[in-house]
């Protein structure tokens, strides 16, 4: 097991920025007003069967003025880029240089959209009897867009975050689905709290309105078709419904933040992840209870809030390990905004560190009691990340005392 | 040497085992006798038809199989290859229980052709759309598809292999991968979270979008006969890199750990550097400066100054632009020593291997330091003469050397940098 607990002597890590753009919206308030108001945006029509939280329209230029900039991005890239620079705003250290030639960032990046059209008419073109050696070789040269590939690269993400806002310190991109979105803040954490790095850059970014995407999960059968369920209503009807969206967060040593004026939403105190082998019903829900013993404990009023996809095993595991700490009211990310890979971790961080500075839990929106609702603020939120297939991580996001 | 800690007070990290397998060979023995004879690993693809592409050949690794085969199931079984032979080196941990975690650089992983025209094939029709494919991928017939085509698959398949401790992280900073999975593991035993790190990097990317994608970007080389005569690193005649297939494994310990259990120090990683360059998506900054400062914080990382360098293994893909912005920048850290200073350019043998390539040059910079013997850059026979850097052209070239850095750059504004020493300062 890997762990990042501050450590006697190591400073303190805190969540000076949030950038949100998601199915629900773009920026704190209108997500948390969606939250409050138990909205869910859900297209059941434009992939049918399969289900998506498309993201909710944004006005790119806001963040990315260059429209030469957007044209070099697909969708994801664009999202991501989008909810960095709300993040960047939400500290207060948009355009300046100081920081931001030094700032360090991990992201957690899948791979970019692929050219649908290239793909069906190279694979319609065979079936018709175009078999020449070359055929494909011809058709990708002549067809496929030169800047595609910069598009799909994963690490061009964080490259373009770095174009779009001049940054300068280092860039690393972590894969490896939802648990490199763990990973990633756990490194980002690690390195501040070690004082190997003072502020950090941390997130990802998802578009889940991607037919190619389905293909991969409809692979394995983990797509969420026909009918919305809250995530844990659908034991008998499993499956994950994508979503869009981006969560960055800036974090931040408290002496960096103090010496800067900034205010925090909260302190992230530990991230821990690991890897189950899942071979026997039971491991992962084992692994997640060790995880759990390795975050701090502490007094006060707590909270979960789960990255659950729907997808089984892996959700009845996660509920199994939920039910052992009943005394922490739930929450799923994956019902309200859907299950955004590799964002899920970052997007849950946001909420949580949102959740703490607004001193209430949104409220539940779940049919089966697994949600409950949540009486007074909460001081420590443990954010959960397990993925649908491989990877689990853990954190605890406190408020600042 | 006696200093467990560096300068900064930080654990010093030393290597104790090594793995390695280029186009060239299987292992540091084969591809170390055949880099130092100057033999080229590129040669004409077989793999796959190579009608109407532009560039027509590259270091590919045709001596591993993999059924059903695809880049990532590639890139995944030379990755455990050369693990066990760095594990094998190293003797440390029991078998499938290495006591530390797993960094890992390897190439973004998506579904490919082979799978995508089975997937084709199976709709049964000649007109459809993309819906069809959609419609027919679930059911369980192709569940194998979803498990190889996840990102964090390779990794898992080697945390579980061999036993690493946590959750393995799959990186990618483009080119700079390998050199950035060494510095992520160089940086957890500093903290002192463990006292060793598996770093691994692998790349089987060669197929025909991956050519096609570089191709189009104009960044590969088309100087396809003889296929050996391709990369010419730090030529007038340059045009561009070849794509190359390979991994690299070190095993990095503490250099207390490695000598409380006795362990043979194979060499120091003595510094890490990074910077990012914000100036373009494919190239750098006009004025060089990030790459300046990625050298310049490695050496400072390192407790170091520029004479203190003896050999610059470059990044040296052989593009254009890559071999003249690396002169100009090595110039303005390195000041006179530049043209005195040995570089060479693995690549030139092996072509690019990408996401491995950091972590592969690594390995054969600490080659050099254990054979005090430089490997040569082939295919010099027309110096640029606006690089002046003392290449090792054509031939090895015995020499007195303590300490290599070796540079890595990569599409995205990547940048890393790595100083490699035979012993603890």
């Amino acid at each position: 097991m890997t762990d990042t607990a501050a450590k006697p002597g190591q400073t303190e890590v805190w969540i000076t920025g949030i950038g949100l753009a998601t199915s629900l919206g773009e920026g704190l308030d209108a997500n948390w007003a969606a939250l409050q108001e138990k909205r869910i945006n859900v297209d059941e029509k434009g992939f049918a069967p399969y289900i998506v939280h498309p993201l909710m329209p944004v006005s790119f230029d806001s963040q990315i003025p260059k429209k030469g900039d957007q044209r070099q991005m697909e969708a994801w890239q664009r999202i991501g880029v989008y909810a960095a620079g709300l993040a960047l705003d939400s500290a207060g250290i948009k355009g300046n240089k100081d920081i931001l030639s030094k700032i360090d960032m991990v992201v957690a990046a899948g791979g970019g959209e692929r050219d649908l059209n290239v793909d069906t008419g190279v694979l319609t073109a065979e079936a018709k009897g175009a078999n020449a050696p070359g055929f494909l070789n011809e058709r990708l040269m002549s067809d496929l867009r030169p800047t595609l590939f910069l598009a799909q690269l994963s690490n061009l993400l964080a490259g373009n975050i770095a174009i779009v806002n001049g940054l300068g310190g280092t860039s690393r991109t972590f894969m490896g689905e939802e648990v490199a979105g763990a990973d990633a803040a756990r490194i980002a954490l690690s390195r501040i709290a070690s004082g190997e790095s003072d502020i950090a850059l941390v997130g990802g970014s998802h578009n889940g309105e991607r037919k190619d995407l389905m293909v991969l999960y409809e692979f394995g059968d983990f797509n969420l078709k026909d009918k919305f369920a809250p995530v844990w209503a659908r034991k008998d009807h499993p499956g994950f419904a994508l979503g869009s969206a981006g969560a960055f967060l800036v974090l931040e040593s408290k002496a960096h933040a103090q010496a800067r004026g900034a205010k925090p939403y909260a302190k992230l105190s530990s991230v821990v992840t690991d890897l189950a082998r899942r071979k026997q019903s039971g491991d992962m829900e084992a692994t997640l209870e060790k995880l759990w013993d390795k975050l701090p404990r502490r007094e006060g009023k707590g909270a979960i809030i789960s990255g659950a996809s729907g997808a089984e095993p892996a959700t009845s595991e996660e509920r199994g390990f939920l039910k052992k700490h009943a005394d922490f009211p739930v929450r799923s990310t994956g019902t309200m905004f859907g299950h955004t890979m590799e964002t899920q971790f970052p997007l849950g961080l946001a909420l949580a560190a949102l959740a703490i500075s607004r001193g209430a839990l949104f409220p539940p929106n779940d049919s089966t009691g697994t949600e409950i609702e949540m009486q007074g603020a909460p001081t420590q939120i443990v954010v959960v990340g397990a993925g649908h297939w491989r990877g689990e991580g853990m954190a605890l996001v406190e408020a600042v005392s | 040497m006696t200093a467990p800690r560096d300068k900064l007070g930080r654990p010093v990290v030393v290597v104790t085992g090594m793995g390695i397998m280029t186009s060239l060979g299987a292992g540091k023995a084969d591809n170390w006798t055949k880099l130092v004879a100057g033999e080229s690993g590129i040669r004409t693809i077989t793999r796959f038809p190579i009608d109407g592409l532009k560039t027509t050949m590259a270091g590919t690794v045709d001596f591993v199989s993999v059924d059903p085969f695809s880049s990532t199931g590639l890139s995944e079984r030379m990755a455990e290859l050369v693990t066990q032979e760095a594990l094998e080196q190293a003797g440390i941990g029991a078998k499938a229980d290495f006591p530390g975690p797993l960094f890992l650089a390897v190439a973004p992983v998506e579904v490919e052709w082979p799978q995508r025209r089975e997937l084709g094939r199976a709709v049964g029709a000649q007109d459809f759309t993309y819906d069809d494919l959609l419609r027919i991928s679930g059911g369980g017939k192709y569940t194998a598809y979803h498990h190889r085509f996840m990102f964090g698959s390779v990794a898992a398949h080697l945390a579980e292999t061999f036993g690493t401790k946590g959750s393995p992280i799959s990186l990618s900073t483009a080119c700079a991968s390998g050199a950035t999975s060494i510095q992520l593991g160089v940086e957890a035993i500093r903290r002192g979270e463990t006292d060793a790190a598996l770093c691994v990097a692998t790349d089987g990317t060669v197929n025909p979008e991956a050519l096609v994608r570089f191709s189009l970007l104009s960044a590969l080389s088309t100087q396809n006969d003889p296929p050996q005569a391709a990369s010419r690193p730090f030529s007038k005649n340059r045009d561009g890199f070849v794509m190359a297939e390979g991994a690299g494994a070190l095993v990095l310990e503490s250099y207390e750990a490695a000598t409380a259990r006795g362990a043979k120090i194979l060499g120091v990683i003595a510094g890490c550097g990074e910077l990012t360059d914000s100036f373009h998506r494919t190239r750098s900054s006009p004025d060089g400066k990030p790459i300046i400062g990625c050298m310049n914080k490695t050496l400072a990382d390192a407790g170091m100054t520029p004479d203190q360098i003896d050999h610059i293994n470059a990044h040296g893909t052989a593009t254009p632009e890559n071999d003249k912005m690396e002169y100009n920048t090595t110039s303005a850290v390195f000041g006179d020593l530049v043209s005195k200073i040995p570089v060479t350019s693995n690549k030139s043998m092996v072509g690019h291997t990408i996401s491995a390539a950091g972590a592969v040059e690594a390995i054969f910079s600490l080659l050099t330091l254990e054979h005090q013997r430089i490997p040569p850059t082939i295919n010099y026979e027309t110096p640029d003469p606006t690089i002046l850097f003392d290449v090792v052209g054509n031939k090895a070239r015995d020499a007195k050397v303590t300490a290599v850095m070796s540079n890595s750059f990569g599409f995205g504004g990547q940048n890393a940098s790595l100083i490699l020493t035979r012993e603890p300062a």
